[in-house]
């Protein structure tokens, strides 16, 4: 279609380049799990909260996750204000780096840029009243191995000569309070597990060096699983009957190296498990480049809940 | 099988809940794989989808367990606990029954089946004895996951059972029947995967799980038929070799 043919709200923010990983993401989809169908969602769902609430949306609305950046870029074909949260890109507006964790105008020509990461992994962007994309199975996440949600339902990433249109059209325009926003970890980052499953089965030695030395996240990590590396954890189990995993699940394949299980993880699998990342420390791990040292620091339940209670009523406010 | 009422004293001491995760509790009501549990898991699944209405996120049935996702912001954890135990005390086994028989042609063949000659040989079975003893039973479908649609099967006859490949495929087509140890299933779609290969059908399933409708339930049976390289082509079937996939 030519530009001219087209109407204001057909007009929207054109790939012009495709990074590496740019996803459609909402907070997942649930109440599928037991099709075999994955949560999905945004991998650090604080800083995609916060991009939405930048510009007034409801917090789920879909928007873009970017990882690492990479050169993708964008043109835009008509005034937009957008919301950037989250990692740290080396983002550019016409060659003007923008500071992460704002809103900003862009005007028909202008193009944005995500370059590299300077702190974090992933950028979040979000549009006026959320993307336009179709829901599948109730979200519009989008799942790349199971070819589900996306602009075209087949869980592709962008690519170049995507067009993204909104729902909305005047958004709110708000700043994060100086003392909150995203916070992306630093070496030595903490992360909260709570205990379960068959942590009995782990020895006392693998227990003490499971919670009593630092990780370092692996190169292999991805949507799906986030590997760790240190001293091999053993216990009595090699293997389990297989059974339906939680988010943030640590489980301990046989070479003792953990894998945290994050949001494209496979619903249901057979290693055995120290337990699972609270989903605030998911969202801090999304956020961990390679080499980065993780901790892994046991906290029960119901402090869990009280933390991520504690997080949603920052955005009630 | 013993008479279901002796079970049912049995099995309703039985359930455990552990902690999963912040949000999630394992509720675990066997130790074995046994066709006789999914009676059991299914009406577990009946009734704690009852019991937990608007505060269930998730419910994932397997073989044994049942992993309940639950809202936390309206229920505690120890809240959770206490309505799984109430959900589950006096629980009755379902009619399984009543679970669809799946019908599944599959066309064996080592093009797209590049197992077929290990499975036999360690079996001690000709090609054509593997098939027969392939489809000569009712398989119970335990679980669905892995991917969506995919549906977890078994048992398959002992000596059948092959142990997962050393190194998995980076690809596995679409609509590939397997064996992992006593389980069998077919991949959805196209995926990475370690099981042993027999043959190929073009019934959907990710479609259907796409849709929300999974053609498999936990409790079904399903029942494979061999067809030839001609009916499965003239049923859609892609009949590219398993190694010349791109």
């Amino acid at each position: 279609m030519s530009q001219a043919a087209m109407n204001e709200t057909q007009k929207g923010l054109v790939v012009k380049q495709a990074g590496p990983l740019a996803l459609i993401q909402d907070v997942g989809r649930f109440g599928v799990g037991h099709l075999g169908v994955t949560q999905g969602g945004a991998a650090d769902w604080i800083s995609f909260r916060w991009a939405n609430w930048l510009l007034g949306n409801a917090l789920n609305s879909a928007a873009l996750e970017i990882v690492m950046g990479g050169g993708l870029s964008f043109e835009t074909e008509r005034e937009v204000r957008l919301a950037l949260s989250g990692a740290d890109l080396d983002v550019q507006l016409d060659g003007k780096p923008l500071a992460p964790n704002t809103s900003f105008k862009l005007l028909p020509g202008q193009r944005l840029e995500f370059r590299q990461p300077r702190q974090g992994l992933r950028a979040y962007l979000a549009f006026p009243g959320g993307l336009n994309a179709p829901e599948v199975l109730g979200s519009r996440a989008c799942t790349v191995r199971e070819q589900l949600g996306g602009l075209d339902e087949d869980g592709k990433p962008l690519k170049v000569g995507d067009r993204l249109t909104w729902k909305g059209a005047a958004p709110a325009v708000r700043r994060i309070p100086e003392d909150q926003g995203p916070q992306m970890p630093a070496s030595g980052c903490r992360l909260p597990i709570v205990l379960g499953s068959q942590i009995a089965s782990f020895s006392g030695r693998a227990l003490f060096q499971a919670f009593n030395q630092p990780w370092t996240v692996d190169n292999r990590a991805d949507r799906m699983g986030v590997r760790l590396t240190g001293p091999a954890l053993h216990g009595s189990l090699t293997g389990i009957i297989s059974e339906g995993i939680p988010l943030g699940a640590v489980q301990v394949p046989p070479d003792g190296q953990p894998i945290v299980l994050m949001n494209d993880r496979q619903t249901i699998g057979g290693y055995p498990r120290l337990g699972a990342l609270t989903p605030i420390a998911c969202a801090a791990l999304a956020q961990c480049l390679p080499g980065t040292e993780v901790w892994l620091t046991p906290v029960s339940a119901s402090q869990a809940q009280e933390d991520y209670r504690k997080q949603l009523m920052v955005w009630k406010k | 099988m013993k008479p279901i009422t002796e079970k049912k004293a049995e099995r309703s001491t039985n359930v455990r809940v552990e902690t999963a995760a912040m949000d999630a509790l394992m509720v675990r009501l066997f130790d074995t794989i046994d066709e006789s549990n999914m009676a059991w898991v299914i009406a577990a699944d009946q009734a704690l989808r009852n019991a937990f209405g608007s505060m269930l996120i998730d419910l994932v049935p397997s073989y044994t367990t049942l992993l309940l996702h639950y809202d936390c912001q309206q229920l505690t954890h120890s809240e959770a606990i206490q309505l799984i135990h109430k959900a589950l005390s006096g629980l009755t086994p379902v009619d399984t029954q009543a679970g669809e028989l799946h019908d599944i042609p599959v066309w064996y063949d080592e093009s797209v089946g590049p197992e077929l000659p290990l499975v036999a040989k360690r079996a001690g079975l000709s090609i054509d004895e593997l098939i027969e003893q392939h489809c000569n039973h009712d398989y119970c479908v335990f679980a669905l996951g892995f991917a969506p649609g995919y549906g977890f099967m078994g048992l398959v006859d002992e000596a059948l059972a092959t142990p997962r490949l050393k190194t998995p495929r980076r690809k596995v087509a679409a609509g590939s029947v397997g064996i992992a140890d006593r389980q069998t299933a077919i991949y959805p779609l196209l995926s990475p995967g370690g099981w042993n290969i027999l043959g190929r059908t073009n019934v959907p399933l990710f479609e259907h799980a796409k849709r929300g409708e999974p053609l498999f339930r936990p409790g079904d049976k399903v029942r494979f038929r061999a067809i030839s390289r001609e009916e499965f082509e003239a049923d859609g079937g892609d009949t590219t070799p398993m190694e010349e996939r791109p």
